[in-house]
């Protein structure tokens, strides 16, 4: 297997060819609902979260378990207690003695690569800074997947924080892998994506486009990807008013949409979506949510090399 | 070149770094590491008549032939230099500055939340050129693109 003993530090760092790999054997853990499963019990996978997230954290913890194989670790608070003022390549010296491979989340860009530079183990990235989610894109790629049976031809929204959001930039760099028909990047001028990330875009050829309101674009949308957009990137409290206004989520929106759309969000979410959509056959992102555990299970299971 | 001619000497071998653009000249020398504690007789000229860019820098170094791994980093901030070896007071090669595909450990990167500007960790730098004109150099660690005039404020002190 292709990702046996690899660091995964951008999702550019696999292929097509191992992401749809990765997604046949989550197909596999999916459609064997909750089994349990003894096929990493001599493995430890450390969790070092220098950042908080939930999410992330107890999916890969629950993957992990369910595998048969053990966790170790800290988060958020704890870090800091943990690392006293430690650098990080002392702390990612310790994990690497003590486990089989390092989930690592950390406010730093790059603080992944570092990681994977020092560690002998293999370093999955489970988020550094604003540009890389690996895993996170995985499961949204597995989630279109899913709903669409494919990638391809689909014309998918980038909406919200594209310039902070490290789950936007993550699947943006995620799609050149495969053909989307159109990209739109919807965000208010402020949150644009990234120029670094544009360039790769172009680079991979995606056909894109930029746009400051969902309303221009809903009629031609398949998937419209949701970020949220915090308030402490505008220092002015009435521009962010104005600005959230204009990005909600509402049902009324998505009827102006095709049949089949689709809304996605890497969660957690607090009012860029109105409630009503979550009970809508719109809402597909507590489903994405659900499969973050097959899909890490996957991607376990392939970096340790065992078949399943 | 008559006012060169009054302020220093030929060298019989070494290096003539030429044509830095006024100013740069102790830029060139930071960035060739040399401090003056090595030894070398250095001559610095500053602010010279020249006819290709109006004023210029001269650096001579004496017994000290610069390779091309070195000279190549001075294309950073001086993309008009020419390097000039000597041996017996004769030019034997003459090469221009090229900016080189990687640069490790001479810029600092201007991403405040880029894990290289971490106090605690010991990392070096790492840039890859992205573009060659317009000269673009790409973090390897945090992505951030930096454009060819920025970098001689991101020369790592
Ligand atoms: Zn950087």
């Amino acid at each position: 297997m292709g990702l046996k003993g690899r660091d995964v530090v951008s999702i550019l760092d696999l292929t097509r060819g191992e992401l749809e790999a990765l997604f046949e054997t989550a197909d596999k853990f999916d459609r064997r609902g909750r089994a349990r499963y003894r096929l990493l019990e001599d493995k430890v996978l450390a969790l070092a979260f220098f950042e908080p997230s939930t999410r992330t954290r107890l999916s890969f913890e629950t993957a992990m378990k369910r595998l048969g194989g053990e966790t170790i670790g800290f988060a958020g608070a704890e870090a800091t207690s943990v690392a006293k003022g430690e650098s990080l390549t002392d702390t990612i010296r310790m994990l690497d003695s003590y486990a089989d491979a390092i989930v690592l989340r950390h406010r730093y860009e790059g603080a992944a690569k570092l990681a994977a530079e020092v560690a002998e183990n293999p370093v999955i990235n489970g988020g550094d800074g604003r540009q890389h989610h690996p895993t996170q894109s995985m499961i949204d790629l597995y989630t279109i997947r899913r709903l669409f049976g494919t990638i391809d031809g689909l014309n998918i929204a980038l909406a919200g924080d594209l310039r902070y959001a490290r789950t936007a930039a993550s699947l943006a760099l995620a799609l050149t892998l495969f053909r989307p028909r159109h990209l739109y990047l919807v965000s208010p001028p402020q949150l644009t994506m990234r120029p670094e990330v544009l360039r790769v875009l172009d680079e991979a050829g995606v056909r894109y486009s930029v746009h400051g309101s969902l309303d221009d674009v809903v009629e031609e949308l398949d998937v419209i990807y949701v970020t949220r957009i915090q308030k402490e990137r505008f220092p002015d409290p009435m521009e962010y008013e104005k600005v959230r206004g204009s990005y909600r989520i509402t049902l009324d929106l998505l009827k102006k949409g095709r049949k089949g759309l689709k809304v996605l969000h890497p969660l957690p979410k607090v009012d860029e979506i109105e409630l009503a959509v979550d009970h809508s056959e719109y809402a597909a992102y507590f489903q994405q949510a659900a499969w973050g555990v097959p899909v890490r299970m996957a991607l376990l299971t392939h970096i340790f090399g065992v078949e399943v | 070149m008559k006012e060169e001619r009054l302020t220093v000497s030929k060298i019989r071998s070494g290096t003539v770094i030429d044509h830095i653009p006024a100013g740069k000249a102790l830029h060139v020398l930071r960035i060739l590491g040399i401090t003056g504690s090595e030894g070398y007789r250095t001559a610095v000229l500053m602010n010279v008549e020249s006819r290709k860019l109006g004023r210029k820098d001269i650096v001579k170094i004496e017994h000290k032939k610069l390779g091309e791994d070195e000279t190549n980093l001075l294309a950073l901030i001086a993309p008009t230099a020419t390097i000039n070896i000597v041996e017996g007071y004769e030019i034997v090669e003459k090469r221009r500055v090229r900016i080189p595909e990687r640069i490790r450990r001479l810029l600092t990167c201007p991403n405040p939340t880029c894990i290289t500007r971490s106090s605690r960790e010991d990392v070096v730098t790492s840039f890859k050129l992205v573009s060659r004109d317009p000269v673009i150099l790409q973090c390897e660690y945090c992505g951030t693109m930096v454009r060819g005039e920025e970098l001689e404020n991101l020369l790592t002190k």
